[in-house]
């Protein structure tokens, strides 16, 4: 009995100091933050978090082990507007690893995807948008869906990813028609070439994306939601948040971004990428 | 805990429902074709042996997840059929290869001199197999064959992967909108539990009551 009792002491003791540690982590990387601004004139480089699994946006060409993407000619832009000599440095990221990466520091700005919602600007700052992202419709050629209002009919059904906001927003948009959930993106993209649904619903750049590697598929529709892709930086980096909003009006005036749609859009089938242009 | 059960009280229901729906259709039909090929298993046929023998190595040896993918979106452009009549499918064909087996096993631990005596009394080789053999052979392998049952229950959840709209997909669905998944998960445990304690107890009831 007294024996037990001591097993179960020295185990609490072992999870408080464990605790006691980890809390001690994050106070400390959240002492040491620095104006990243100043950090990117002195270095020369600006560490960027990109995507390397998106098509259009961030995908790794696997013949020159680079990062190529919208979204990396974008940053490689930015960083050439806030220091001319700077190099960009890109860091891979994914969708769960791109805030913490930020906070400690591991890079400086993410531009990957990101949309700028206001349960995310709680953690950090968001640039102004640079990409006119919002929910669409991927439709096999020829499908008599031209736009959401022709979803919300008794047979029709739509397909998304378990859990996405875009499965919520259907079911809002469209109550009457049915929703089926799969696992991922590849697996609703299958479901749909096979006939299980007459639409595939999610942000419209991923979409771009499944359409240019599936030319018997469509974007349709345009965009019905609202979800801009923005910079995102760490709080309190006034001066840095600054300068990329600079950058990006230099880039929409000066012609840079016009060039930079056409050259990622312009590929896909059956999409006018002028309609990006205009917001 | 509870808040959850009441406020998506009838998605657990309706899952429930499909769940509870595949899995006894999948087991009526699995339990007919891998009796089917257990018998022609052990048939004194070798062409026949090879055909069941292709059949059970197939599907005992394919991941069940392939083979419903693969009614799922191959077979679907020639037969249309949705996500639960996928997953029934190839829940029934996964679920027969395991049942072959375990019966084959079975009608193998039947004495050979039961067939004999049997043949010698006047009946023909199926009289024999379905009065003497077969009843022998499914009383020695009612604990293997339970088994089997419960994993056919428990695999149902198969149905999530292709949209089946069964206790697993509500589940999944419930823990993504309410990221309760803890909870949400426990409850789908507990609905899973419903179906497969009492089928583990009436199993071993009738072994009780058969030996």
């Amino acid at each position: 009995m007294l024996k037990s009792k001591h097993k179960w002491f020295g185990l609490i003791t072992v999870v408080m100091f464990m605790t006691l540690i980890l809390s001690a982590c994050g106070n400390e990387t959240a002492l040491t933050k620095q104006n990243e601004y100043k950090q990117v004139k002195d270095k020369q480089e600006m560490i960027w978090g990109v995507k390397a699994d998106t098509r259009l946006f961030g995908l790794m060409n696997i013949k020159t082990g680079k990062v190529e993407g919208f979204d990396v000619d974008m940053a490689k832009e930015i960083t050439k507007r806030i220091a001319p000599n700077a190099k960009p440095v890109f860091v891979q990221v994914t969708s769960q690893t791109r805030i913490p990466l930020l906070k400690n520091g591991n890079i400086q700005a993410i531009i990957a995807t990101m949309t700028g919602t206001p349960e995310r600007a709680k953690i950090v700052d968001f640039s102004k948008p640079y990409f006119n992202a919002g929910q669409s419709l991927l439709v096999v050629k020829g499908s008599k869906i031209k736009s959401v209002k022709d979803l919300n009919h008794k047979g029709i059904t739509v397909l998304g990813t378990v859990g996405s906001n875009s499965v919520l927003n259907i079911k809002k948009v469209a109550p009457n028609a049915r929703v089926l959930q799969l696992q991922d993106y590849a697996q609703a993209l299958t479901a749909l070439k096979s006939g299980q649904g007459d639409a595939l619903t999610t942000d419209n750049g991923i979409l771009y994306g499944m359409s240019e590697q599936n030319p018997n598929t469509r974007v349709v529709g345009g965009t019905f939601t609202k979800e801009p892709y923005s910079v995102a930086i760490d709080k309190k980096q006034t001066e840095l948040k600054r300068a990329i909003n600079k950058a990006i009006d230099e880039i929409h005036h000066d012609g840079t971004y016009d060039r930079l749609v056409k050259k990622w859009f312009s590929n896909v089938p059956g999409f006018d990428w002028r309609t990006l242009l205009n917001d | 805990m509870i808040n959850i059960l009441t406020t998506h009280w009838s998605d657990f229901v309706h899952g429930f429902g499909i769940t509870l729906l595949a899995s006894i259709i999948a087991l009526i039909i699995s339990m007919i074709l891998g009796t089917g090929f257990a018998i022609l298993e052990v048939l004194p046929n070798k062409f026949v042996n090879l055909v069941a023998r292709i059949y059970i190595e197939i599907f005992r040896n394919i991941p069940l997840l392939v083979v419903t993918m693969f009614f799922y979106v191959v077979v679907t452009q020639f037969i249309k059929m949705n996500g639960l009549v996928a997953g029934t499918i190839g829940l029934s064909l996964y679920t027969s290869a395991f049942i072959a087996e375990t019966v084959r096993a079975g009608i193998l631990s039947v004495d050979k001199g039961q067939m004999e005596g049997a043949r010698a009394n006047g009946l023909t080789y199926w009289q024999a197999m379905r009065i003497i053999i077969l009843p022998q052979a499914f009383k020695i392998v009612i604990p293997p064959l339970g088994n089997q049952f419960i994993n056919l229950v428990k695999n149902s959840s198969i149905l999530a992967f292709v949209a089946g709209f069964d206790l697993m997909y509500q589940g999944n669905e419930i823990a993504s909108t309410t990221f309760d998944t803890i909870d949400t998960y426990i409850l789908v445990g507990v609905f899973y539990l419903i179906i497969t304690l009492p089928l583990s107890y009436y199993m071993r009831y009738l072994e009780h009551k058969l030996a």
